[in-house]
């Protein structure tokens, strides 16, 4: 609450008061508090605001989400919390959430009757400080301030450390990697950011110790503004850059730091995966669309298909250790792995990793397209993966973004993701995003790597996959590129996340993904060779890649169009659960299912082109029709990829749709069925 | 009287509690009112009543619209479960739980319209128990 510090002003002044909230309120804090509460039940909405009332709180009602985001625009430092309504007429409370969290930066706190453990995950993944379950007990609202204490200090921090944020830009990656051991959420970005603080730069820190860290509103023009500093000069870059090419007076490049810092989370959530794990995943998906299958083989998958007895055993251990490094670090993995084990159990039959293996790119099933994949990419592959990797970090960062709002930052981000559309490592971005969405992110980047590339870029890539599994937590280290796929390494992080399951495949892929992939990743080599390779590769292989790189990069669907239907579904399958990645035939649809509409059908063709996705579903669909149509990037019409929420959806329809085309004669998808639009949010 | 009065509505207001119509949150709802709110408890409950019985309307609506849209029903019994939960209609909710069930599970049509009409009419009840408690409460 230190408003009247900070009133609109951008500058640092040099107040000697605490950070903490409300120079003016702190004696009586948190009373005081002023809060936002929206819900479109006006017996709960008289309710909460008598409660709050009752806790000494100043209390805003809107039973409208329009309303309530002008309210909070015209009076930006007006309010200190929002508690808001899941599910709402005119707009859902997850977008809203992340409305006000990228232009307003205040602690937000979903609430819902519905406790199911899907929703609560998409609250936390979507950044809200907490989920309150509905009827809500006035003693829930009188905790609600320290939220609002949380955030202020998190941001003080944030600010004291921007200075070393050069410096500590590459210390995240680092902490990534500790992150990932230690939580797997996307709470590492907060570990690496408890390394930021271990390594600051007491100068910073002298700096701005006494300095009452201003309040900066991020306009959506400001925001544009960055946004577009950022897609030109990369996610990876520092703030002083953004800084410098935004060339606003009064914004100073902390705010610029901890904007950026929320922006990657953002975008890591969008993907689903760390910003690195998109990386491969869309290189890997770009690589080869054999790959797809395999680049999805991420740990998870791996272990899932493990666990469903499909794996082979060597595959299965191979892929197993590169998951596993990465499920061993993030407890979201778990999760991933249960979600895999969903699919696969529905894929069980295609994915016959086994079999699958040797035979790369059988039609016969998507799981085969993960077999598909060459496990074994090279190393050079598996570098220029990494390159390819960051570069769709980047990408990833952008395309998301537009794959998965669908709406609010769409702009901002589809002009990102436009950027970047042409690579497919956006959209394998995309996919992984896409899929992430719900899954924790974890699975998906885990699911993604591996479609993308093909399984085999995950399998040997091993250790790529562990970096990029980490993605979620490092989100922003192009380390993640690593990715073990080998070939596929072009894919960018996406491609693994995606590819989980497709492990097995990885580790069979050969033939003509690897050799498509193989020549793709080298290709790529640049930052965001990813995105060109798999562009190359998407030439290379059908669409079948598309989609399983749609699947991931449902986000980016953008640039998927060329995947439709199949990539979606894969992708949203991968996507949700880190996508076993192959299966993208058959299991594209289940993933797809599984993964909950992940994908919206328009934008499974986007994605499908997307790399990952493609990548598998090359594999499969060598044989097949899969030929994603649409040439996976550029297509750009990213936004129209997702619709709505996620588009998710219309990625999957799109998936299944494509599916239905590639795989010419399956009509296994009859995901219409499924379309994600029966699941209940 | 007055020991009569106030017994009545003790007697009114455990009834409800008892067969499990109310819970711990009506209490909540009840302690928040006060001497600048009098009328706090017999507001929200009025105000349940008039918005519930919107979300009713609709409800039917939809059932009987054919063919039955599940997930706007799934939309409508999701928020008539919230509104219930906050004022602490601990059977309704529960009763709205069930029927999201079947909804979820595409039930047929005449096993939901029962349900529904089984639903409403407890509601039915509910509200003039609740209406009861209200005067009661204020009285």
């Amino acid at each position: 609450m230190n408003v009247s510090s900070v009133k609109g002003s951008m500058s640092i002044s040099s107040s000697t008061s605490t950070w903490k909230a409300g120079d003016t309120i702190s004696d009586q804090f948190p009373a005081g508090l002023r809060v936002l509460v929206v819900d479109d039940d006006p017996t709960c909405l008289m309710i909460l605001e008598k409660m709050l009332i009752a806790c000494l709180y100043k209390v805003t009602k809107c039973n409208r989400a329009e309303t309530a985001l002008s309210k909070l625009r015209e009076n930006k430092n007006g309010y200190d919390i929002v508690l808001s309504d899941v599910h709402m007429p005119d707009m859902d409370g997850f977008k809203l959430l992340e409305h006000i969290g990228l232009e307003m930066d205040l602690p937000v706190i979903m609430m819902s009757a519905d406790d199911g453990k899907q929703v609560v995950m998409k609250g936390v993944t979507h950044g809200a400080c907490d989920y309150l379950i509905k009827p809500v007990r006035i003693e829930a609202l009188k905790n609600i301030w320290q939220h609002v204490v949380r955030k202020r200090k998190n941001e003080w921090k944030e600010f004291e450390q921007s200075g070393s944020v050069e410096e500590g830009d590459r210390q995240p990656k680092q902490s990534d990697d500790a992150d990932y051991s230690s939580s797997a959420n996307e709470g590492n970005w907060k570990g690496s950011k408890k390394r930021k603080d271990e390594e600051e730069e007491t100068d910073e820190r002298d700096d701005t110790s006494t300095l009452k860290k201003p309040r900066v509103v991020w306009s959506v023009e400001l925001h544009q503004q960055f946004v577009a500093a950022v897609n030109q000069l990369g996610i990876d870059t520092v703030p002083k850059k953004i800084l410098e090419l935004m060339n606003v007076p009064g914004l100073t490049r902390e705010n610029v730091a901890s904007h950026l810092q929320k922006y990657r989370l953002y975008l890591r959530r969008l993907s689903g995966v760390s910003q690195h794990q998109s990386n491969l995943s869309t290189i890997i998906s770009a690589q080869d669309p054999t790959f797809g299958s395999l680049s999805s083989l991420s740990g998870l998958d791996l272990q899932t298909l493990a666990a469903t007895g499909q794996l082979p055993a060597q595959s299965l251990a191979r892929l197993q250790a590169a998951g596993l490094g990465r499920a061993t670090a993030k407890s979201g993995i778990p999760i991933t792995l249960v979600d895999q084990r969903n699919i696969f159990s529905f894929e069980n039959p295609k994915l016959r990793f086994g079999e699958g293996q040797q035979q790369h790119m059988t039609n016969k099933q998507q799981v085969n397209l993960l077999h598909g994949i060459p496990t074994t990419m090279e190393p050079k592959q598996l570098v220029s993966l990494r390159h390819a990797a960051q570069s769709i970090g980047n990408m990833n960062m952008q395309v998301p973004p537009h794959g998965a709002q669908s709406s609010q930052n769409n702009p901002l981000l589809m002009q990102m993701g436009q950027q970047q559309q042409q690579q497919q490592q956006s959209r394998g971005q995309i996919l992984v995003d896409s899929t992430i969405n719900h899954a924790p992110r974890l699975s998906s980047s885990m699911g993604q790597p591996i479609l993308s590339n093909g399984i085999a870029t995950n399998v040997s890539s091993r250790n790529g996959i562990p970096e990029n599994i980490r993605a979620p937590g490092y989100s922003q280290t192009p380390s993640m590129l690593n990715f073990p796929m080998n070939h596929a390494s072009e894919l960018p992080g996406n491609s693994f996340a995606l590819g989980s399951t497709p492990g097995v495949s990885i580790l069979t892929s050969k033939g003509a993904f690897q050799e498509d992939v193989n020549s793709e990743i080298k290709g790529s080599g640049g930052l965001m060779p990813s995105y060109d390779v798999f562009n190359d590769l998407d030439q290379h292989k059908p669409q079948s890649w598309e989609l399983q790189n749609v699947g991931m990069a449902f986000d980016t669907s953008q640039h998927s169009n060329s995947l439709q239907g199949n990539l979606d579904l894969t992708q949203s399958a991968l996507g949700q659960q880190g996508f076993s990645s192959g299966q993208m035939n058959g299991h594209n649809r289940s993933a797809a299912v599984a993964s909950k509409a992940m994908f919206s059908t328009g934008d499974v063709k986007e994605l499908g082109s997307a790399q990952n996705v493609n990548q598998h579903l090359n594999n499969l669909l060598v044989d097949n029709t899969i030929r994603v149509k649409s040439e996976r990037v550029c297509d750009t019409s990213p936004a129209n990829i997702f619709p709505d929420h996620f588009g998710q959806d219309d990625l999957m329809s799109a998936l299944l749709k494509q599916q239905e085309s590639v795989a010419s004669s399956e009509n296994e998808f009859d995901f219409d069925g499924y379309s994600m639009n029966n699941i209940p949010v | 009287m007055d020991r009569y009065g106030m017994q009545n509505q003790i007697a009114c207001i455990r009834s409800l509690f008892d067969q499990g119509y109310l819970d711990e949150q009506f209490i909540q709802l009840e302690e928040l009112q006060d001497d600048a709110n009098p009328n706090f408890v017999q507001e929200i409950v009025t105000l349940f009543y008039t918005d519930s019985t919107r979300l009713i309307q609709n409800i039917e609506l939809t059932l009987n619209s054919r063919p039955i849209n599940f997930s706007k029903l799934d939309d409508y019994m999701h928020q008539f479960k919230g509104s219930s939960s906050s004022i602490g209609a601990k059977k309704v909710t529960s009763e709205c739980a069930v029927f999201r069930q079947y909804c979820a599970a595409g039930n047929a049509e005449a096993y939901i319209k029962q349900e529904h009409a089984i639903l409403r009419k407890k509601l039915e009840f509910y509200f003039q128990m609740m209406g009861q408690a209200a005067v009661a409460q204020t009285t």
